[in-house]
């Protein structure tokens, strides 16, 4: 079973891309922009909700250098979603370029484009626009049912099966129930009942949105864009402008960071229709300011949970409802939902009943999107918060309680498409991490000085590894001279190391050195159609099309021979370098030889194409434990140590996994303690620069350990399942619990910043 | 207005605005590995040199740097390698767009103070973001480069 003579696989082989990015050469959509691109601003709206009367662009024309100002008079009246999905996407179409309706401070209200910014920003300040200030619906929990209509046009589609109203602000709806809930809770020794809030929170990669286009000597429009998600680009683009798919190609160079946000085109449409317009090229690139006020963050969730147990402890129902605010338009609102049940019910086994309900609401907010880990870091949050609210409330341990409770290898999962644990090592994760942090030892807390108090506290987590029956992911082979290959790949490396995590399984496939796997990625005129890399997909899913897709080249080179050598294919054995006669090993031709002569015309071009889709997601799992320092004066919570044990089955890359889960932890606690949206009462987004919306730095992060426990997983490549996403889920309620160790407070929201713990204690 | 400026060790004379930074001169100078993260000095993606000292080059008027010396690490590719090695064996640099302002940064606190300690050595860089990493490898890497037993 286990695979043990890989040479690349499980290796921490350094990234195929190293040299050139730590040499700072060019490689991100930025560093190739042709001089003569048109420079795009978007004028955007200050008011959260309002009707555009009157707009006059004359004087604004008038700027030296202007070249083009759009309206959403002059844009395609069809409307699209922005959310990269597979099509048909579940997010409605409730997106123009430009709307005559206003949805959230910053919405765009007009595109300018000219020789400079300087020019563009003149131009700006000259466009003259009436507006009817409209009543926006700030608080999400007003959303629903409220006279306020976010979405009143005609030409809005909601798609079948997501429970979308526009009539009533919803985006998507849902309730699904196991048993009788009711029922079970009532006779349930134990019961929590509470509810959680997770915040807008932002991706914050350092590469902000950027994107430009020009069109090519065929008429094409290309866009070239920092996205995890070229082929929807391709659409979206085709979309919002309403022309054929044809005549747009997108590509994609190295990305500096996504964590979902370029998930979402947030904002390649702008460029484009000015290259439509005026067929110049035209570039925009997102201020940060911009990336906090129009990107695409997380989802403001509030999760409602009931969870009962006997008096043992075990667990008999749980009642979970969630009611997720999508913004003012809905990227990602009903699929982002749905995981804040699946994977967080699915990590407890056993339980009579459940009910796993939601309703994703419209709110004047800026339109929320992808951020790793899906809605099941929220789910994860509040369901984790549950139970360790539910040990304290029986005085048991919370790692004996989760003991009792987890789901292991070979059970059926509680809510998970009907899938079982196939690989599953939650348990041994549970146990590491405890040794790790010395749980023991220190469980609850203990105090290092007069009125600071170090204390502990834990949680699991699991993820998908790409979404069952719809992702897929293909590559191609070709066999070149000397015997090297291109993997031409349609995923989207955006630092997750993915083109060398697919090479090293190439390599070892193939029996080959990686020097001689050349990757190239990704364009979509060239490279094969990938769903894009999210949904913690492109190991798990990709990785497979390119171990079937070696399967089918090796055969293909052995074929090859069969003619040269006039041997039947039987006999002949391929060992990477040379095929050759089982029996008479001096029979036989090199790798390099073979295409010598079929390039010299005495056969085929060797080239394999290879897609996979899987029918089942097998999640990754793991266990976090933070011990954090409070000082009691102060309210400061500081991170002391994290410690992760993860199970993604086979570790592909030692390096990459281990790096993925520390920087994902370290945007958990950051997310935990730091990161805080704050909008004012007219709805303007006050955190909106790195000084205000503050991300960990080197020195208030603490230390972090990690560990992998590792499993083998058949359905994968190479027995692997997925990392990119899990590692975030574990901070946020194992810190809160910390914190409750510490000082007897509970907080139910994040961020647990000092101000608020300092208040508690005030209230205490 | 004309400048003179000393770029990666070349003398040249440039027109620009006044109120050009010095960010947006080099990148139009062709030395692409300076970046932009954020607008309000917050991130250190565009650490570069000016004589010799770390600057944010996206606060920095171009005109400042008239008749001075500007170094990217374009410019310091030998000096940069071995620290860009440990970076590279840790896998530190995952989206890498960090990277070249880090690595600058790490360099002028090797020339100002050698042998840090560890509290100097973060504390000097946490300027430097990376949304990537968390930093962990990013640190394995400094302890190996500075000597520094790692904790
Ligand atoms: S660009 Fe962020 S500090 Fe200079
Ligand atoms: S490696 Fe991506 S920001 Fe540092």
């Amino acid at each position: 079973m286990e695979q043990t003579k890989n040479k690349y696989v499980g290796q921490a082989i350094i990234k195929k891309d190293a040299k050139a990015l730590l040499s700072g050469k060019p490689a991100y959509t930025d560093d190739f922009v042709p001089e003569n691109a048109l420079v795009v601003k978007l004028m955007r709206s200050p008011h959260a909700y309002a009707k555009i009367k009157k707009i006059d662009t004359s004087k604004a024309m008038l700027v030296p250098g202007v070249e083009i100002v759009v309206t959403y008079k002059d844009v395609p009246k069809k409307r699209f979603t922005l959310a990269g999905q597979t099509f048909p996407e579940p997010s409605p179409y409730d997106r123009l370029i430009l709307d005559e309706y206003v949805r959230f401070v910053g919405d765009p209200v007009a595109i300018v484009a000219g020789k400079n910014e300087a020019c563009c920003q003149k131009a700006m300040k000259l466009i003259k626009v009436e507006y009817e200030v409209l009543e926006p619906i700030l608080d999400f929990k007003q959303s629903l049912d409220n006279t306020i209509l976010i979405h009143q046009e005609d030409s809005f589609v909601g798609h079948d099966g997501q429970g979308t109203d526009q009539m009533r602000n919803l985006c998507a709806s849902s309730e699904e129930i196991e048993g009788d809930v009711e029922g079970v809770l009532a006779q349930c020794d134990y019961l929590v009942e509470e509810s959680y809030h997770i915040k807008a929170v932002s991706q914050a990669m350092m590469e902000p949105f950027t994107a430009y286009t020009y069109m090519d000597v065929y008429g094409r429009m290309v866009v070239q864009s920092a996205t995890q998600i070229p082929f929807h680009v391709r659409r979206i683009v085709s979309h919002a402008l309403d022309v054929p798919k044809s005549k747009i190609r997108v590509i994609k160079p190295r990305i500096g960071g996504g964590f979902g946000a370029k998930q979402t085109a947030v904002c390649e449409v702008y460029p484009a229709i000015v290259t439509y317009l005026t067929t110049k090229p035209a570039h925009l690139t997102f201020t940060r300011e911009e990336c906090f006020t129009n990107g695409s963050p997380r989802h403001e969730m509030e999760v409602k949970i009931r969870l009962g147990a006997d008096k043992n402890g075990k667990f008999k129902a749980v009642d979970l409802y969630t009611l997720s605010n999508t913004g003012a338009y809905g990227e990602h609102g009903p699929t982002t939902v749905g995981l804040t049940g699946t994977k967080s019910l699915s990590m407890y086994y056993g339980l009579e009943a459940h009910r796993f309900a939601y309703d994703v609401v419209y709110t004047n907010r800026l339109s929320s999107g992808a951020y790793r880990g899906y809605g099941a870091t929220q789910g994860i949050f509040a369901l984790e918060s549950a139970v360790n609210e539910l040990a304290h409330k029986m005085k048991i341990d919370p790692i004996k309680l989760r003991e009792m409770n987890m789901v292991h290898e070979g059970d059926k999962f509680t809510h998970y498409y009907g899938e079982s644990a196939t690989s599953c090592a939650l348990d041994k994760c549970v146990e590491r991490v405890k040794e790790m942090i010395e749980w023991d030892k220190k469980y609850p807390c203990y105090e290092v000085a007069p009125n600071k108090v170090r204390a502990v506290g834990m949680a699991m987590a699991m993820q998908g590894s790409g979404i069952s029956g719809v992702d897929v992911g293909s590559v191609a082979l070709k066999l070149n001279d000397d015997g090297f290959y291109t993997l031409m790949v349609g995923c989207s490396d955006m630092g997750t190391g993915c083109d060398t995590i697919l090479a090293q399984m190439a390599a070892d496939c193939l029996g080959c050195d990686m020097e001689n796997i050349v990757v190239f990625g990704v364009d979509t005129d060239q490279s094969p159609y990938d769903s894009g890399s999210y949904a913690s997909s492109t190991t798990y899913v990709t990785g497979m099309a390119v171990v079937k897709c070696c399967e089918m080249m090796m055969k293909k080179i052995q074929k090859a021979a069969s003619g040269i050598l006039e041997l039947p294919m039987e006999e002949l054995a391929f060992d990477g370098e040379r095929v050759f006669a089982i029996s008479d090993e001096t029979k036989g031709i090199t790798l390099p030889d073979l295409v010598t002569k079929l390039q010299a015309g005495t056969g085929e071009i060797l080239y394999a194409q290879s897609s996979h889709t899987s029918p089942v997601s097998p999640p990754p799992f793991m266990a976090g434990a933070a011990e954090v320092e409070v000082d009691l004066e102060t309210g400061k919570v500081t991170p002391i140590d994290y410690v992760a044990c993860v199970d993604c089955g086979t570790v592909i890359n030692a390096n990459l996994a281990r790096v993925q889960t520390e920087g994902g932890l370290v945007q958990g606690i950051g997310m935990s303690l730091f990161e805080d949206i704050l909008y004012t009462d007219k709805g303007y987004l006050m955190t909106n620069n790195f000084m205000q919306y503050k991300i960990p730095t080197r020195i208030d992060m603490g230390k972090v350990r990690v560990d992998f426990v590792e499993t083998y997983e058949k359905s994968g490549p190479f027995g692997a399942k997925s990392i990119g996403e899990v590692v975030i889920n574990t901070p946020a309620p194992a810190i809160a619990d910390a914190v409750y160790n510490a000082t007897g407070l509970r907080f139910r929201s994040m961020p647990i910043t000092a101000e608020k713990v300092f208040m508690a204690l005030q209230e205490k | 207005m004309k400048i003179t400026v000393t770029l990666n060790g070349k003398r040249i004379e440039a027109e620009i605005t006044p109120d050009m930074m010095l960010l947006d001169f080099v990148r139009s100078q062709g030395m692409k590995s300076v970046k932009r993260g954020c607008d309000t000095g917050n991130c250190g993606l565009c650490t570069l040199w000016l004589d010799d000292k770390p600057v944010l080059s996206c606060s920095t008027l171009a005109a400042r740097a008239n008749g001075k010396k500007v170094t990217t690490l374009e410019g310091v590719q030998e000096e940069a390698k071995e620290f860009s090695d440990f970076l590279a064996g840790e896998g530190a640099d995952q989206c890498g767009f960090c990277s070249p302002g880090f690595i600058m940064a790490v360099l002028a606190l090797k020339k100002e103070n050698p042998n840090p300690t560890a509290e100097e050595m973060k504390e000097y860089l946490a300027g430097n973001l990376c949304r990537c990493t968390g930093y962990q490898s990013q640190y394995r890497a400094l302890c190996k480069y500075f000597g520094i037993q790692e904790v």
